[in-house]
C-alpha cells in the first residue's frame, strides 16, 4: 500500500515537470526580440540588398508599390560554336519571376552605350536547355535533372537581319534591364566581351565520332571484302527482275524507259540512279534493245549520257549507242511529268524504271505506265511518294534498296562489301534504340542527347 | 589523256568529298566562305549545262521532224512555242503584262494546274487497286485506309468521335515507326554509298563502269 502511494507520488510530480517544461517552450516561441525596431533607412537598405524596388509607401487610395526584381550571376561571354558574330547572355532567374516581367538585352560601344536594344522577352521564356547550342556541361548530362529550382535564362545576340552584326574581336557592351508595369531597372553592371571564331564545333563531336566510325567500318568490310570476296547479300526481288525486264524488252521489240528522278546531281539518290543507269545499260546493250532517258536536269542528263556510253561500250557495242536517246525535257515539275506521260502513251516501253527522288508525280508516272501495261521498277528514298510506287509498281525498291542495287547488279566484292558495313551500323543502331528505350524507361535521358547533334 | 579521265576525276572527288566532310564540322567563317565559293562555281556550271539542254532538247525533237517519228506533229509544236518564248521574251522581257508574261500566266500556270489536278483521279484508280483484299496484308492495309480516310474528314467525327484519335494513333504509331525505319536504313546507306565515293570504290557515275 505504501509502495503504491509512493508509485503515485512520483507519477504526479513527473506529469507536473512535463506540463512546465511544455509550457516554458511555448512561451519561448512568441518571445519578442529583445532588440529595438530597425529605423526605417535601416529597413531600405536591408531590402536594397535582397535585389528588389520598393516604391514609397502608398497612400490608402493610391496602387501598390511594383516590385521589380533583378537577377542574379549575369554573365556575358563569347557564343560557343560561332563564326565569331554572337554573343551569350546567361543569368539565373530572380526570386518572384512572372510573366509580366519582362527583361531586355541592349548593346553598346562603349560602358556608357550608346545603347542599342536586341531584344526583349518575358521572364518565362529563353531557358538555357531551349537553346540549341553546345554549351558545355549542360546538355548532356545535366539537361533533364528534375530540380529546375536554379534554372538560367540564355540570351543569344546574333545578327538576325534587323540587329546590328557583332565582329569578330571587337569588344561589345552588354546592359540588362528588367521591366515590371512600366517600371525598369538595370542591372547594376555593365558587362562585356568580345565574339571570337571557332574552328571545331564542340556540339558536334557526337556526330564526327559516328560517322568516322561508321566510315572506318565500311572500309574494314571493303578489305575483308577483298581478301575472301565469297559476301552473302540477302535476295531483293526488284534487282531480280531486272534481267527479266529488259529481257521482256526485247522479246517484244519495245524500248525501255529509264527515269533518274527529279532531283540533281547533288542528291546522293539522283547518283544512286545513275550508278544502276550504268548496269541496266550494259544489259540493255548485251540485248540489243533500246534505251530512252528523259532527263530533267541539265547536268544529270551530260552525266546520263556519259553512262550510257559508257554501258554500251563496256558491253562491246558502242555501234548501237545514241546520244538522240537520252534527252532533256524540261525542269519544270509538271511539264516533265506530262511529256513523260506522253512517251510512255506513244512509244508503249514495255518496261519502266523509276529510280532517284520524286515528289507529287510519282503516282502521275507509275500509273500512266501501269495503264500502258509495262513492267515497272520503282526505287526510291522519298518515303512519302513510297505507298504510290508500291502500290502501282511491280517491284519497288525500298529506301537502302535504291542505294543498295548498284552493288548488287555488279557483284563486285568491293562494293558488296559496304552493304556488310552498312548493316554492321544497322545492328549498332538497333542495339542502341533497344538500350536507350529501356534507359528512358527508367528516367535515364542523357543517351537521348548522346545521339542529337547540337549546333 | 587515262589520266585525266580516270584518276583525275577520282582525286577531285576524293579531295572535294573530304573537304566538304571537314567543313560540317569547322563553324568558322572560312567554312562557310568555302561553301559559298563552291556553290557559286554550280552556279556557272549549271549555266553552260543549260546551254547543253536545250541544244538536246532541239537535237531530239528536229531528229523527231525529220524521220517523220510517232507523234512528230508534237515536236513540231515543242519547237514553234521555244522559238516564240524566246523570241518574245528577248524583244519585251518576261515581266507581267508583257507577251511572255501573259503567256505564262495564261497558258503555262493553267496547264500546270490541270497536269496536277489529274493526281486526284489517278489517286482514286491506284486506292481502287490496292485496297483489293486478296491477302491478309491486303485487308490490314484496307482497314488501316478506311480509319485514316474517314477519321480525317468530319463526316469521322460525326461517326464516331474516336475514330479520328484512332486515325491518329495510326499515323503517329505503326506508320511513323516503318518510316522512321526506312529513314534510318536510308541515312546508313546515303553515308555507304558517300564513302564509295569518296573513295573511289564506286565510279559508275562517272562512266566506264569499272
Amino acid at each position: 500500500m505504501r509502495n503504491l502511494i509512493r508509485l503515485a507520488t512520483s507519477v504526479a510530480i513527473a506529469l507536473t515537470l512535463l506540463l512546465c517544461s511544455a509550457a516554458f517552450s511555448q512561451e519561448s516561441d512568441v518571445e519578442l526580440p529583445d532588440e529595438p525596431l530597425a529605423a526605417e533607412g535601416d529597413e531600405l537598405e536591408a531590402l536594397e540588398g535582397a535585389d528588389m524596388v520598393i516604391g514609397l509607401e502608398p497612400a490608402a487610395d493610391e496602387p501598390p508599390a511594383v516590385e521589380v526584381p533583378l537577377p542574379t550571376h549575369v554573365t556575358v561571354s563569347d557564343l560557343p560554336n560561332d563564326d565569331g558574330t554572337g554573343l551569350v547572355v546567361e543569368f539565373e532567374k530572380a526570386a518572384g519571376e512572372t510573366e509580366a516581367l519582362t527583361y531586355t538585352v541592349s548593346v553598346g560601344a562603349g560602358p556608357d552605350g550608346p545603347w542599342r536594344e536586341i531584344g526583349s522577352f518575358p521572364a518565362t521564356k529563353k531557358w538555357k536547355e531551349e537553346v540549341g547550342h553546345y554549351f558545355p556541361g549542360f546538355f548532356w548530362f545535366q539537361k533533364g535533372r528534375a530540380d529546375m529550382s536554379s534554372r538560367f535564362h540564355l540570351f543569344v545576340i546574333q545578327d538576325q537581319g534587323d540587329n546590328v552584326p557583332l565582329e569578330t574581336g571587337i569588344e561589345y557592351f552588354v546592359k540588362l534591364t528588367a521591366s515590371l508595369d512600366g517600371v525598369s531597372r538595370d542591372y547594376a553592371e555593365t558587362l562585356s566581351a568580345a565574339p571570337a571564331e571557332q574552328w571545331f564545333d564542340t556540339g558536334r563531336t557526337n556526330v564526327l565520332i559516328l560517322a568516322v566510325l561508321f566510315g572506318a567500318t565500311v572500309l574494314y568490310f571493303i578489305a575483308r571484302a577483298r581478301r575472301d570476296p565469297n559476301l552473302f547479300i540477302r535476295k531483293i526481288s526488284g534487282l531480280d527482275a531486272v534481267d527479266e525486264a529488259i529481257g521482256r524488252a526485247t522479246e517484244m521489240g519495245k524500248p525501255i524507259l529509264y527515269l533518274n528522278g527529279m532531283s540533281s546531281l547533288a542528291d546522293l539518290s539522283t547518283l544512286a540512279a545513275l550508278n544502276i543507269l550504268g548496269r541496266v545499260a550494259r544489259r540493255v546493250a548485251n540485248y540489243e534493245s533500246k534505251l530512252t532517258v528523259p532527263c530533267r536536269d541539265p547536268i544529270v542528263l551530260t552525266v546520263a549520257q556519259e553512262i550510257v556510253k559508257a554501258g554500251y561500250t563496256d558491253a562491246g557495242r558502242p555501234d548501237a549507242y545514241n546520244a538522240d536517246d537520252i534527252f532533256f525535257l524540261t525542269e519544270d515539275q509538271f511539264s516533265y511529268a506530262a511529256a513523260v506521260c506522253g512517251i510512255m502513251m506513244r512509244d508503249k516501253p514495255a518496261a519502266n524504271f523509276f529510280m532517284g527522288y520524286y515528289y507529287a508525280e510519282s503516282l502521275i508516272l507509275a500509273e500512266t505506265g501501269a495503264g500502258t501495261g509495262a513492267i515497272q521498277i520503282a526505287g526510291t528514298d522519298a518515303s512519302t511518294q513510297l505507298p504510290f510506287f508500291v502500290t502501282t509498281c511491280d517491284y519497288t525498291l525500298i529506301g537502302e534498296e535504291l542505294y543498295a542495287a548498284s552493288a548488287y547488279l555488279s557483284r563486285e566484292p568491293l562494293v558488296l562489301g559496304s552493304l556488310k558495313g552498312q548493316d554492321m551500323a544497322k545492328v549498332f543502331m538497333m542495339v542502341m534504340i533497344i538500350i536507350g528505350t529501356l534507359l528512358m524507361t527508367f528516367g535515364v535521358i542523357f543517351i537521348k542527347d548522346l545521339f542529337k547533334a547540337l549546333g | 589523256m587515262q589520266f585525266i579521265r580516270k584518276q583525275f576525276p577520282v582525286m577531285l572527288a576524293f579531295v572535294m568529298g573530304m573537304m566538304m566532310f571537314i567543313r560540317e564540322f569547322v563553324p568558322a567563317k572560312f567554312s562557310e566562305q568555302l561553301y559559298y565559293g563552291f556553290t557559286d562555281w554550280a552556279i556557272v556550271i549549271v549555266g553552260f549545262s543549260a546551254v547543253f539542254a536545250i541544244l538536246s532538247l532541239l537535237h531530239h525533237h528536229m531528229n523527231k521532224v525529220r524521220k517523220r517519228a510517232q507523234g512528230y506533229g508534237y515536236s513540231i509544236i515543242t519547237i514553234l512555242a521555244f522559238i516564240q518564248m524566246i523570241t518574245l521574251s528577248l524583244i519585251f522581257s518576261v515581266r507581267p503584262g508583257t507577251p511572255g508574261g501573259w503567256e505564262y500566266q495564261w497558258l503555262f500556270v493553267p496547264m500546270q494546274a490541270t497536269m496536277f489536278a489529274t493526281l486526284a483521279f489517278f489517286i482514286a484508280s491506284a486506292a481502287f487497286r490496292a485496297f483489293r483484299a486478296r491477302t491478309w496484308e491486303a485487308l490490314a492495309l484496307l482497314i488501316a485506309g478506311l480509319i485514316v480516310m474517314i477519321g480525317r474528314v468530319p463526316i469521322g467525327e460525326f461517326i464516331s468521335p474516336h475514330l479520328s484519335t484512332f486515325a491518329d494513333w495510326i499515323m503517329n504509331n505503326p506508320s511513323m515507326a516503318g518510316f522512321r525505319g526506312i529513314i534510318l536504313g536510308v541515312a546508313l546507306a546515303q553515308i555507304a554509298i558517300a564513302v564509295r565515293i569518296i573513295f573511289g570504290i564506286e565510279r559508275t557515275y562517272m562512266g566506264g563502269g569499272d
